[in-house]
């Protein structure tokens, strides 16, 4: 099971640890900065990493690593999923998980540590026990704690820990009983040169924040719930009736949580909501290359697509580009050779549209690019 | 002084401070000091000259401050075990709160003390938590035995508080069972004995797959995992579970679905691959692997390693979903890497246009690393599919146009493959590779472009020059590099050797007398001799058709990819290692995939003492088989009249109690074992009335050379083994008109070193019109040497008229000798160990007696007596199945399945061995046996 945690930063120092049993030195993170330093990035490194003694598993969210110290044979997506967990209650009580916040706010962090593992089997979990036993920090309660003496930490059970339903609390109560559901969902597509769709999916997300007071029984219907492949829910989805009914029938947990997340596969037609005519030519008479790309709606069912942002990662031999857009700015990072345009909304009068020159560096061999969208 | 004077005071200064403020009266000062304490520790300052100070602080109703001070204690306690003593008061008052947050607080903080003296207090506060009335304070007494067990096992077991533990599997709080389990299971890693703790039963499981559904998604990881350990008794159990947990899948959490995906493919083992089940059990496992595919990085990354194995041993299951694999541009370097590997594994006829189309716009990346993987991928591709290979080809030369250093190199190793799997096929385009000849830097490109130039010198014209320019740095180049060049220029000078010669010698000279590698001298003065003594020779070793290369180099061996199985989604799927490679100190208790169902329940409950690494690939349904036969007990004798062997102890217990109490006090020893020793075959044959007089089986005596050739001399003969010794029986009749004397007999070197172990006796001299007879005792420890067929041996016969000349055919069966039989642990691993095209199937037609009742056991005493054992007889599905080892007289295993039907005349005879040309004498030896 877990061992230890450490907590390192981009610079490579641990800045927090946290040791579940004996108390492991932190000497083995010097394992992780050796393939640290091997990757190209910080993406790169591999997130099982064996050592001599010890497995390190590591994630990588907000600029910052998670390493997990374990010795004996464990899941691997055991200890993935719990570091994401962490990370999402550090989101959850501090509303962002960075470097200083973690710092400031030391205290919290070892004793939500504390409770969401014990002996590296984990105890607490979810974001509305987890609250319940130690009281998320804000100045408010801060003033209010120093004045009337009272502390952070709950001293009784939480009501919902051993419940049938333990992601919700009891006794929750609002003047104005609201629920909010939002529906994301991703398109992946891989589109060919002469645009035809090799190969198109989508993942997709119901988000919900639902504020309603007492135990609330919620039930949603799809109109064509068959065109999910592949759903994942929430603990609190009763499975029986999705299976028999394709219904989702629920008792909420209290406030934000992800209640189901669904996958439509390629054997279903997507509709991609827009598409690129592209010209790109690189190595134009010795030294330059010319680019040119339209964007324009397809398939849009009459709505509106904002926020449309276009990255292309250049090759390597690209030092710089000159380029005109008649709507949205871009930028180019010669660095990393990222081109970065940002579109905004497009406006089917008038098809955003990015031209002009790339200087090459000179002599290197013409690699294609793969222009790749982000739409949201 | 120095400053460093003023480092100390600082710091002392600190300490200090916090000290005054840790014995302030007010609540809320001790408690900030406590947190700036707590603080300090985190970022690994030593705060341990508070001790004292804090564990003041203990004693206290505000439960903030009390957790700050046990999170203070669990860091220094063991480092000042004396001080720590002062705490134990209060953490025994503690377990006896009646809030139960304390209660568990307090157990929680005592496990995670590791000073002996604190450990002892904990037993009894522990003892009672394990029935404390409230929930969370049982399911963290649970964790806590676990801990306990890490810091004292002699104490934990002594204690008993591993039943109580055991108890906690039926709590009524699903919580609880998941806490429970997964302490059992880390009690389980770590204990030394390797036998589990808690034997599985389907009670048990029963309950855990009633947690399953109402505990956290982290409980269910830990029931799935103990659950895969499980082995269910029968298909209809696998199904049922397999049933129950399919809901699984379905989970958010990807530990919980992964640890689903496990027991599925194992429990998937035990059903039969064509059932309906099976089937749609596939379909459904298809999605919830691809979702793991959209999810974090890291949880890619994992889950593509898992899949690896899991479309090595079912292909099936994600056959349609070749394009999930495809490379998104943005992936981590090593997700791109694993799902390459596992399109090229997916790769088929069907789809082999697309994927080959991917991985072009690959090998255009930019990541060396990546790019280099995908040229190898085409190359996989082509050898995998044979109908892509020209596209393959194709795409190969248009990247080596792209004149790109590392995708050239790449491209023309991978040539090197496709023309080992498919030669004289593509020698057009090694003009184009040749263009390339002077950008190859790597050892390894190098070697195979002059591999290349070797194998195809014929073609080549300037081949001659072209080897020569790599001769000239022959000194610096890598040594794989060397013998490359060195069997390249042997071979072109055996296709052209005019113009050759001088290169040749130039690189004998240069292997032999100028380099200090072994390797490469003793290769070149391999070819030197063989170059000097027999040009013809040489060419027929040095240019030999080469066997094809096979599709796929780099599959796991299907015993560790079925080992892996058993271990999906923990870290031995992700390095593709057993556990028992990386993990210090466990024992070796390895897991194996549960046998194909067929087999009734008859041997698998025999099979508790599971100490035997009884690792099996259960694709192969024959070996499927043996594993249900009783591994552990040896004494179980491969007859088919003990029903009832003596499986344990146990059983002998109650067989003896029961026959005491029948026979009054006769006995006291239990009845000895029904079970017949495997020597007392024979007598059983006379049970069952099978001829008694068919001992060994002695071919009638043919005539080897008739009396025509032998100028006027008559042999006849046949061979029998008599009392472990081979004879060769022999009637010479002299059918000439005059006497004939001074016999003698040689053999020719032949494939059993069979020689003659003393002269020829015969009567001498011999009349004509009569026949003597003569019994030739043989030895096999003469020069031997490879006879088609196999059984001939040449024999010379002498006497006063002349030397004869005739050939004869050894029975097999007389080669089988008296220590064939194998054991039976040795048989089961030897059947693995042979690889599957080693196996020879045939069927003995037209067998007598097939119908009687008893005709299984007359063919077990009928081979006994011929010297083939039976290692162990088993029923399926009313046909028995028999094990039998033999072994030849030159030191050959030979294993045996036989197939019996009751009313079927035919036998089904499957044979394995390391050097399967002996099969047909084998088979021809049972038909003898049989039919005789």
């Amino acid at each position: 099971m877990i061992h230890s945690l450490f907590i390192i930063n981009p610079s490579g120092d641990v800045f927090m640890e946290k040791h579940w049993k004996s108390v492991i030195s932190r000497s083995v993170c010097d394992y992780f900065f050796d393939h640290q330093r091997k990757a190209s990035s910080p993406e790169d490194i591999p997130p099982v990493i064996a050592t001599p003694h010890h497995y390190l598993i590591s994630v990588y969210r907000s600029s910052m690593f998670f390493v997990a110290v374990c010795t004996t044979e464990v899941a691997p997506l055991f200890v993935v999923e719990f570091l994401h967990r962490v990370v999402d209650t550090f989101e959850d009580y501090f509303s962002e998980c960075t470097e200083s916040i973690i710092k400031e706010h030391y205290v919290v962090v070892y004793e939500l540590l504390d409770e969401m593992l014990d002996n590296g089997f984990p105890l607490a979990t979810e974001s509305n026990i987890l609250k319940e036993l130690i009281k998320p920090p804000n100045i408010l309660r801060t003033i209010a704690n120093t004045v009337t003496g009272k502390s952070n930490v709950s001293s009784t059970l939480p009501s919902g820990q051993l419940s049938n339903i333990p992601w919700r609390r009891t006794g929750v109560k609002y003047t104005n009983n609201e629920a909010y559901f939002d529906m994301i969902e991703e398109v992946d597509a891989i589109i060919d040169k002469s645009g035809s769709t090799v190969c198109a999916e989508i993942q997709g997300y119901i988000d919900c924040c639902i504020k309603l007071s007492g135990m609330p029984d919620l039930s949603l219907s799809f109109v064509n719930p068959r065109l999910f492949d592949d759903v994942s829910f929430h603990p609190c989805v009763r499975f029986k009736r999705w299976e028999s009914e394709r219904v989702l029938s629920f008792i909420p947990p209290d406030g934000n949580f992800r209640l189901m997340s669904y996958h439509i596969g390629s054997q279903s037609i997507v509709a991609i909501p827009v598409y690129v005519r592209h010209s790109l030519c690189l190595r134009e008479s010795g030294s330059g290359g010319r680019l040119d790309i339209t964007l324009g709606p397809k398939q849009t069912l009459g709505r509106t697509i904002e926020n449309v942002v276009l990255e292309i990662p250049m090759p390597k031999s690209v030092l710089n580009c000159g380029l005109v857009t008649n709507q949205g700015k871009y930028t180019f990072d010669p660095v990393s050779k990222l081109l970065v345009w940002e579109v905004g909304r497009i406006d089917v009068t008038k098809l955003p549209n990015i031209r002009g020159t790339i200087s090459l560096q000179s002599g290197s061999p013409p690699v294609e690019a793969n222009p790749s969208i982000n739409v949201s | 002084m120095t400053d460093s004077k003023y480092f100390t005071t600082t710091k002392k200064g600190e300490i200090f401070e916090l000290k005054s403020e840790l014995n302030n009266d007010k609540k809320e000062k001790k408690k900030e000091a406590v947190k700036k304490v707590i603080a300090s520790m985190t970022v690994g300052k030593d705060v341990s000259a508070l001790f004292p100070d804090v564990v003041n602080c203990m004693q206290t109703d505000n439960l903030e401050l009390k957790k700050l001070v046990y999170l203070y204690l669990m860091n220094y306690a063991k480092s000042q075990p004396d001080m720590a003593i002062m705490a134990v008061n209060t953490f025994v008052k503690d377990c006896e709160d009646p809030n139960p947050l304390i209660r568990a607080l307090a157990v929680r903080t005592m496990g995670c003390i590791r000073v002996d003296k604190i450990t002892e207090y904990l037993c009894e506060p522990l003892r009672k938590c394990l029935k404390d009335e409230d929930p969370y304070v049982r399911k963290t007494a649970a964790v806590c035995v676990a801990k306990l067990y890490d810091i004292n096992s002699s104490m934990v077991e002594d204690q008993g508080f591993l039943d109580q533990l055991k108890d906690l599997l039926s709590d009524s709080n699903p919580m609880v069972v998941a806490n429970a389990v997964a302490a059992l299971s880390e009690i389980n890693e770590s204990s030394s004995s390797g036998s589990p703790l808690v034997e599985m039963t389907p009670q048990t499981v029963n309950k855990l797959l009633t947690a399953l559904n109402e505990c956290t998604e982290w409980g269910q990881v830990f029931i799935l995992d103990s659950l895969a350990n499980y082995s269910p008794r029968d298909e209809r159990e696998a199904q049922s579970t397999c049933e129950r947990i399919t809901p699984r899948l379905a989970h958010a959490n990807a530990a919980v679905v992964l640890s689903a995906v496990k027991v599925l493919m194992k429990f998937m083992e035990m059903l039969p691959s064509d059932s309906e089940f099976v089937t749609s059990l596939t379909k459904k496992l298809a999605p919830p692997l691809v979702t793991l595919l959209s999810s974090e990085p890291e949880v890619q990354y994992v889950a593509l390693r898992n899949i690896n194995l899991i479309v090595q041993k079912r292909p099936d299951i994600l056959k349609h979903e070749m394009k999930v694999f495809f490379v998104k541009y943005n992936d981590p370097i090593y997700v791109k890497l694993e799902k390459l590997d596992i399109m090229i594994r997916l790769a088929s006829q069907a789809n082999v246009a697309q994927v080959l189309s991917e991985l072009k716009e690959y090998a255009t990346e930019v990541d060396v690393d990546f790019v280099r993987k995908a040229v190898r991928a085409i190359g996989r591709c082509a050898i995998k599919v044979e109908q892509s290979a020209e596209r393959c080809v194709s795409t190969l030369l248009d990247l080596i146009q792209t004149k790109v250093n590392y995708v050239v190199q790449e491209a023309i190793v991978v040539i090197k493959d496709i023309f080992r799997k498919y030669p004289n096929k593509y020698e057009s385009i090694i003009s184009t590779l040749c263009e390339n000849l002077d950008t190859l830097d790597e050892p390894e490109a190098r070697a195979s472009m002059i591999w290349i130039i070797g194998e195809y010198a014929e073609r080549i014209d300037n081949a001659d020059e072209l080897l020569e320019s790599f001769l000239e740095g022959f000194a610096d180049e890598n040594s794989q590099v060397q013998l490359q060049l060195l069997t390249a220029i042997v071979k072109l000078f055996l296709k052209r050797p005019s113009d050759t010669q001088e290169l040749v010698q130039q690189v004998l000279s240069l292997a032999t007398q100028d380099s200090d590698n072994p390797d490469l001298r003793d290769r070149g003065f391999i070819y030197w001799r063989l170059l000097s003594t027999d040009p013809a020779a040489a060419k027929e070793v040095v240019l030999a058709e080469k066997p094809l290369i096979s599709e796929e180099t780099d599959l796991l061996e299907p015993t560790l990819l079925d080992e892996l199985i058993c271990h999906i989604s923990s870290l031995a799927s992700v390095y593709h290692k057993p556990p028992s490679a990386f993990v210090e100190g466990r024992s070796g208790i390895r897991k194996s995939l549960p046998a194909s169902a067929r087999a009734g329940s008859e041997g698998v409950e025999s099979t508790e003492s599971q100490a035997a690494p009884a690792v099996i690939p259960a694709q192969d349904s024959l070996i499927g088989d043996l594993l249900s036969m009783d591994i552990g007990g040896p004494t179980v004798a491969p007859v088919a009249a003990a029903p009832a062997a003596p499986f344990g102890s146990a059983a002998m217990d109650l067989l003896g109690g029961g026959l005491d109490t029948l026979l009054g006090e006769t006995s006291s020893s239990p009845a000895p074992p029904s079970a017949l020793p495997a020597s007392s075959a024979a007598l059983l044959g006379d049970i069952f009335g099978a001829p008694a007089a068919s001992a060994t089986y002695v071919a009638p005596k043919t005539t080897w050379l008739p009396a025509e050739k032998g100028k006027g001399l008559d042999i006849s003969g046949s061979f029998v083994r008599r009392n472990g010794q081979l004879f060769m029986d022999l009637t010479f009749s002299n059918k000439a008109m005059q006497p004939m004397l001074g016999f003698a007999i040689q053999f020719n070197k032949n494939s059993f070193g069979i020689t003659p172990a003393s002269p020829l006796q015969v009567q001498s001299p011999l009349p004509p019109g009569v026949a003597a007879d003569a019994s030739l005792p043989l030895a096999t420890t003469g020069p031997v040497q490879k006879m088609e067929p196999l059984t001939t041996l040449q024999v010379a016969v002498k006497n006063n008229v002349d030397v004869m000349y005739f050939a004869c055919q050894i029975p097999m069966h007389a080669l089988f000798v008296e220590d064939g039989q194998m054991d039976k642990r040795v048989f089961l691993a030897t059947w693995k160990e042979i690889p599957a095209q080693n196996e020879v199937q045939y069927t003995i037609t037209n067998v007598m007696h097939s119908a009687d009742s008893n005709f299984t056991d007359t063919v077990v005493s009928r081979m006994q007596q011929n010297n083939v054992f039976t290692i162990a007889k088993r029923n399926v599905e009313g046909q028995d199945m028999l094990y039998q080892s033999l072994k030849l007289t030159n030191g050959i295993w030979v294993l045996n399945e036989l197939k019996i039907q009751p009313g079927n005349p035919n036998i089904t005879l499957s044979l394995k061995s390391r050097t399967p040309n002996v099969a047909e004498g084998v088979f021809q030896a049972y038909d003898n046996i049989l039919h005789g």
